[in-house]
């Protein structure tokens, strides 16, 4: 099928197969490899990327489904001069990261929250990003980077 | 390394009845797609291969969340997150929204349906089982059945060749009613789901993830609208025909049965407010 859809605000046109996952796509024919694939069964959240603003995990997920909608992805965060979004900023700011392996799906997945909720209380976040797993840094600085972004995003 | 999809093409009916006569055309080598979230898991990892999915999403209108005469009509394909942040949800069915609120992730929310999981049929799953006790019924592309009728067994249910799930309907909750759900889960799945409605001096309770399939249980009900509890959780465990699985023992679900039970029924005679 072609596929025609938006990434990082880019157009695109690619020949791709039906069963070709998201992740597939933006990593093996885009090369944008900042989406991480760690579980593959949409539990641990390291492959989150947005779709339209909404977080979806980007193993199980076809490609297809993100015809004609707008990807978007941790490449497409910081702004075409290079400067980080805040959520990046802040999670530099807090070393919420170790091996950074979960970073690009928690600061996606935090986002697609901000966004929508940009005065999400520290229950409220915690809550949501109940989704994505972190193996080594705990918990404690992301949430605190996050918070940091609220201030950021205010 | 991520697994691989074996292939598949993907057809792209615009009305239930062509999406019908192509999944009777594929046979067992066609399978209706939705959200894809429990399909495609089980397409990877669990050996599922169909030639052909059938995309029920390019039909128009199976998505909407909408009043009837006799209750809340919830299309088949609404997400969890559209069920979620329904204003008519949260208005009428308030643990409808609560429970929806805690299904899997934001991701698998945003794009699993409801009318995907309840045909699935994956017994460590949420929403049949709170469905249960809001005598909810399939409609599918040529009758209406009850909830209780539509599911079999785990992965199974009454659906036959070529028929679709249109929506679930939900009659509305008498005047007083109460309904409330409560769920203990340590991984990704939940391990016990009970859900209670309570009215009129009568009580509904069902039992899902701990068991086969998501059941109601009479003698559990009429015990409890005597109000005895205990012996309420116990027929319920009794008659929930628990699994020993990965999740814990049937015995620790057995007691869970009776912690969460008193927790319920707590939270819906004694506190409204808590209730939904």
């Amino acid at each position: 099928m072609i596929w025609h859809s938006s990434v990082n605000g880019r157009d695109f046109d690619l020949d791709i197969q039906p069963s070709e996952t998201l992740a597939d796509v933006l990593r093996n024919r885009l090369r944008l490899t900042g989406t991480k694939v760690s579980c593959d069964v949409q539990v641990c959240g390291a492959c989150t990327v947005l779709v339209d603003g909404l977080p979806v995990s980007a193993c199980t997920y076809l490609a297809y489904e993100a015809r004609d909608r707008q990807v978007l992805t941790i490449e497409g965060l910081a702004t075409l001069g290079g400067e980080l979004h805040p959520l990046q900023q802040a999670f530099i700011e807090e070393n919420a990261f170790q091996c950074a392996f979960c970073t690009p799906g928690i600061i996606m997945a935090a986002k697609s929250l901000l966004d929508d909720q940009p005065n999400a209380s520290r229950a409220e976040i915690v809550a949501y990003m109940e989704g994505n797993l972190c193996r080594c840094t705990g918990y404690k600085p992301i949430l605190a980077a996050i918070q940091r972004a609220q201030q950021g995003l205010a | 390394m991520p697994a691989l999809l074996p292939r598949f093409t993907i057809d792209q009916p615009s009305t239930l009845a062509e999406a019908s006569d192509l999944l009777r055309g594929f046979g067992d080598d066609g399978r209706a797609y939705a959200g894809g979230t429990e399909l495609l898991l089980a397409m990877k990892y669990a050996g599922l291969r169909y030639g052909h999915l059938v995309d029920l999403k390019t039909i128009p209108g199976l998505d909407g969340i909408v009043e009837a005469s006799e209750g809340l009509r919830i299309g088949a394909l609404a997400t969890h997150r559209g069920v979620e942040r329904s204003r008519l949800v949260r208005e009428r069915f308030p643990a409808l929204a609560q429970m929806e609120a805690l299904v899997a992730n934001p991701r698998v929310r945003a794009s699993g349906t409801l009318g995907g999981n309840l045909c699935f049929a994956e017994p460590h799953s949420d929403p049949a089982t709170l469905l249960l006790c809001l005598d909810a019924q399939i409609a599918t592309s040529h009758r209406e059945l009850p909830l209780s009728e539509f599911l079999i067994g785990p992965y199974e249910v009454a659906l036959e060749e070529g028929e679709l799930v249109q929506a679930v309907l939900i009659p509305w909750l008498p005047a007083g009613w109460r309904a409330h759900y409560r769920k203990v889960q340590f991984h990704e799945r939940p391990m016990l789901g009970l859900a209670l409605a309570i009215g009129d001096g009568q009580v509904r309770v069902a039992t899902g993830s701990a068991c086969p399939t998501p059941r109601r249980s009479a003698s559990a009900e009429a015990l409890l609208a005597a109000g005895h509890v205990d012996d309420a959780a116990d027929a319920l465990a009794d008659e929930a025909e628990l699994i020993d699985d990965f999740e814990g023992s049937a015995e620790y679900k057995r007691h869970l049965i009776h912690v969460e039970l008193g927790r319920a029924w707590e939270a819906t005679v004694a506190s409204p407010v808590a209730a939904g």
